[in-house]
């Protein structure tokens, strides 16, 4: 059997394109959004709204309303709890982050309990990415479109609010606004990633290919390029791997995008640990050479 | 008489029990530089913050060019050179592209660059003398390098006032001169300067005027004036008297004294070279 055949035998099941279709979608609009959640500084953050949608995707699920809007009624009920516990209290944020993202998390996992169909609910938690239905890509196709959308168009504003909200206040713009803005992408980003790696894996996809780009280049125009142009690839490979050595597929993918961070984080020619230092010795014996 | 570019009536701001200003006023003409000096907690951040419209005082009103501070804001009048440790240095984004932030104000929905944009901001990069490095990454620059990006983005951004936050911290000597010049032009050109510094050898060179603040305007005058050791010691919490000054604002004994050896110093130092 050659490449070919090893890149095309996946295909020729249904459930495989739809798998890989979806997955890239999410991973490209996971990705855009990486680039600010790194440079602002709220990974954690990210870790907590994607893990607090659960309740509302739960209630959602229950009362037959659109996924995507239990994910944002909670994801603003997490960032509310969180802003008030912070400032209220002696609490510090990231103990404010995590007391109230538990609670949620805890929260749905006890709603998923008590609903009858256990089963379709589990998969909001691990992901289902092999069992994604044809309705299930429509709504990853719409939500992501919709947040890849308003990410682009509105990317200069979102990083200038990473990277100076004063300004952007002394210009007339609102930094509340913007980061509002962010925050509901957030919660309809996780929707979408929901589908395909679950709650709990979900923040790996919102943090290791903008995390990735940012060692490799010092731009932020690239950076919005490479890292998702990193996830979508890592993510096909991802499903490739978990097809031909049967694991887990939602966990393989986040596995290789790790391992192409890693790879990125030693080997970078400008950041990279091993990266710099060739480069050093190579200048080095250049000179040497020269001598 | 004409309308002031900045008008601070009696502005009282509490951050929970803290008072940060305690009826503080300030007046301050176009075309006009003035230096800000307070020690840490005086409420010179706080003021900034007042006149840009972060905070809401809860008593008093501010006034920019006869307008409200968001009205001002609106207009695209109101520039900020932002503290160094406020900014994140290893931001990946190129001298050009902070600069071209200047002109958002002025841009669509989107902030799609246009032409005039970019001669804007090639302009204001010339200005300050950093086209060569108009591609660097932001932190690749000196620290003096670093002020006069934030300084072309106001100037891109056609800002009639700037608000400068401790702008020699981290600045050798010789940029020093340069952004004391460069600050010196604008104003000609009738742009306001306001400038918050622990700096006081820079002020007399740079500064048309000096005000005083502890929570509240001890002096406002012309920087010899205001710089003499006593109004300093006022100042700096080094009081004689010892009224109520809250704990964690006093400096500690020998800080203040070096603060005041300093200022005596740099002053003489003025001197001299104002004779020489």
């Amino acid at each position: 059997m050659d490449l070919f055949d090893l890149l095309l035998e996946p295909l020729s099941y249904d459930f495989m394109v739809r798998a890989i279709v979806t997955t890239a979608l999410a991973a490209i609009v996971c990705a855009v959004l990486s680039c600010w959640l790194v440079l602002i500084g709220w990974s954690l953050m990210g870790d907590a709204v994607s893990h607090a949608v659960l309740p509302g995707v739960v209630l959602a699920y229950i009362v037959g309303a659109p996924f995507a809007l239990g994910a944002l009624v909670f994801a603003l009920i997490a960032v509310t709890l969180i802003g008030v516990v912070r400032n209220t209290s002696r609490v510090k944020e990231d103990a404010a982050i995590g007391i109230v993202f538990t609670s949620l998390f805890a929260l749905g996992l006890v709603l998923i309990s008590v609903t009858p169909s256990q089963t379709d609910l589990n998969h909001i938690i691990f992901g289902n990415l092999l069992g994604v239905s044809i309705p299930d890509l429509i709504q990853v196709l719409v939500l992501g479109v919709v947040a890849f959308a308003i990410l682009i168009l509105k990317r200069r504003d979102l990083t200038l609010y990473a990277f100076d909200p004063t300004h952007a206040h002394a210009i007339g713009l609102s930094p509340k606004r913007l980061g509002a803005l962010l925050l509901g992408l957030l919660a309809l980003t996780s929707v979408v990633a929901l589908q395909t790696v679950g709650v709990v894996l979900v923040v790996a996809m919102l943090i290791i290919p903008g995390a990735t780009a940012y060692l490799l280049t010092d731009r932020f125009s690239r950076m919005l390029v490479i890292a998702p142009v990193i996830s979508a690839l890592c993510s096909i490979a991802g499903i490739y791997l978990s097809y031909y050595l049967d694991t887990a597929s939602g966990a393989m993918v986040v596995l290789t995008q790790g391992a192409i961070f890693a790879v990125v984080y030693l080997f970078s020619p400008r950041q990279g640990l091993i990266g710099t230092r060739l480069a050093k010795a190579r200048r080095k014996k250049a000179v040497a050479l020269a001598a | 008489m004409s309308t002031p570019a900045i008008l601070v009536e009696n502005v009282t701001v509490h951050y929970g029990e803290v008072l940060a200003l305690d009826a503080a006023s300030l007046t301050l003409d176009t075309a006009r530089i003035c230096g800000l000096i307070g020690m840490n907690g005086s409420g010179k951040s706080t003021l900034f913050k007042v006149i840009m419209g972060m905070i809401k005082p809860d008593a008093g009103r501010v006034l920019i060019n006869g307008e409200s501070p968001a009205k001002a804001r609106k207009e695209g009048g109101i520039g900020y050179v932002p503290q160094s440790e406020d900014v994140d240095w290893q931001f990946p984004l190129s001298v050009r592209d902070v600069v071209m932030m200047g002109r958002y104000g002025h841009q669509g929905f989107t902030r799609r660059p246009s032409k005039a944009d970019r001669a804007a901001v090639d302009l204001a990069l010339d200005r300050v003398e950093l086209s060569e490095f108009a591609n660097r990454q932001i932190g690749q620059l000196s620290g003096g390098q670093k002020k006069r990006a934030f300084v072309a983005r106001g100037i891109a951004q056609g800002a009639t006032m700037m608000l400068l936050d401790e702008p020699f911290a981290g600045v050798d000597k010789r940029s020093e001169a340069t952004i004391t010049r460069l600050l010196r032009e604008l104003a000609s050109d009738g742009c306001t300067i306001l400038i918050s510094t622990h700096d006081l050898h820079a002020l007399p060179q740079l500064c048309d005027e000096a005000v005083l603040l502890m929570r509240k305007v001890l002096m406002h005058g012309p920087p010899e004036l205001v710089l003499q050791p006593e109004n300093l010691a006022t100042a700096f919490g080094l009081d004689v008297l010892n009224r109520d000054l809250p704990d964690g604002d006093l400096p500690d004994g020998d800080a203040s004294d070096a603060a005041l050896q300093d200022a005596a110093t740099d002053r003489d130092l003025t001197n001299q070279q104002g004779r020489n």
